[in-house]
């Protein structure tokens, strides 16, 4: 049996990580409360902008597309995006975005196609590990404090770039969707080339919903079209940080509470072998007290 | 008698109001729009949109950069990537 000394040592080693994982929690609901704040925020912009394109596109679309729009007419190499965080102790968070993209990759290679990644924050590099050739660029976001538009802007600057220099045909970007602090939904999306959602009659009336009254265009529709591609994929990767912010807040928070209430029990587990255990030794002293007093 | 004007960024909805006139600097030069203007989507270079709440009222200027302007039946919608 362990001993009195140890086992008050192991309580308060217990103690102090619950401590810990106590204020961690906290820290975590506390940003959680600014990074949903921030991701509702953002989703007017990202409504209207999706609502322009499948607008525009419905009409714009065909031949002579841009390549953004249409493709490339193949699809051979698809480039996978996932968009994890920079710090971990936040559950299955990161586990689960990094699943997603493995499993679509299997899929992908089953199909006989060719996989790239493109991991964002520090926690999807371990990707590199099954895939060593795998990665072909990694963006550090451990500057970035608050998601903010810069950082997909340049996120998604330099897919386009590698997507004009035909490195890839296809990209998906994986985040976990926040739902809400309990529930994190690791997400799919294809963002190039766009997909263009079927737009959905009971969807709140939307910007330029106003059937084919005779809008104008200036300049014409394909340039805006034109400017508009660029500018969707940047505010589709803003909102997959913007989401993934959240997420990670929420499913931290989580994770930290449940490790609390787990210190807690063992804790209280702990306290009760402490006590049994002294009064063990109290009993044996005063027994060995008594029969040496009766000895004599 | 109003225009309702909204500005639009990223990571938040910058402005959303009744006002009387606002001009943006769209690509091919700037257009003003009042309430009741044709439905049109222009895109817009970097520049000032400028807000008048009243007739003759002193201008607001609104810095933004890179984006988009539509004006529906609804009013006029500046999506910009950047506005201070």
């Amino acid at each position: 049996m362990a001993s009195l000394k140890a086992l008050k040592i192991r309580i308060n080693s217990v103690k102090s990580t619950q401590k810990i994982t106590k204020a961690m929690k906290m820290v975590a609901a506390a940003k959680l409360r600014r990074a949903q704040e921030a991701a509702m925020a953002g989703r007017p912009y990202a409504e209207r902008i999706e609502s322009v394109v499948a607008s525009l596109a419905a009409r714009a679309g065909g031949e002579g597309a841009s390549p953004l729009l249409a493709g490339t007419g193949k699809d051979q190499v698809h480039m996978l995006v996932v968009v994890t965080s920079e710090r971990g102790l936040a559950g299955a968070f990161n586990t689960n975005i990094v699943r997603a993209a493995r499993r679509k990759a299997e899929e992908l290679e089953a199909a006989g196609k060719t996989v790239r990644f493109y991991t964002v924050g520090r926690k999807g590099r371990v990707i590199k590990r099954f895939y060593p050739t795998g990665v072909v660029a990694d963006h550090d976001l451990s500057t970035m404090k608050v998601a903010r538009f810069d950082e997909a802007k340049a996120i998604a600057d330099d897919l386009l770039a590698r997507y004009a220099a035909g490195e890839f045909d296809v990209a998906h970007l994986f985040y976990a969707k926040f739902q809400s602090a309990l529930v994190q939904i690791p997400t799919t999306q294809q963002i190039i080339p766009v997909s263009v959602p079927t737009r959905d009659p009971k969807l709140a009336p939307t910007l330029s919903n106003d059937g084919d009254a005779a809008v104008e265009y200036e300049p014409s529709e394909e340039q805006i079209l034109a400017d508009l591609l660029p500018r969707n994929v940047a505010v589709q990767v803003f909102r997959a940080l913007l989401e993934n912010a959240a997420s990670e807040q929420g499913s931290r928070m989580n994770a930290m509470d449940n490790a609390t209430r787990n210190a807690g029990d063992m804790i209280n587990r702990l306290s009760i072998q402490y006590n049994r255990t002294r009064q063990a030794a109290i009993t044996t002293e005063l027994v060995e007290i008594i029969s040496g007093a009766e000895a004599l | 008698m109003a225009l309702h004007f909204e500005l639009v960024t990223p990571e938040r909805l910058v402005r959303s109001d009744e006002v009387y006139m606002v001009t943006v600097p769209g690509t091919e030069g700037d257009f003003a729009v009042l309430e009741g203007h044709a439905p049109l989507m222009a895109t817009i270079r970097d520049g000032n949109v400028l807000v008048q709440k009243t007739a003759g009222a002193a201008p607001e200027t609104i810095a933004i950069r890179g984006g988009l302007a539509e004006v529906n039946a609804r009013g006029l919608t500046v999506l910009a990537e950047h506005a201070d």
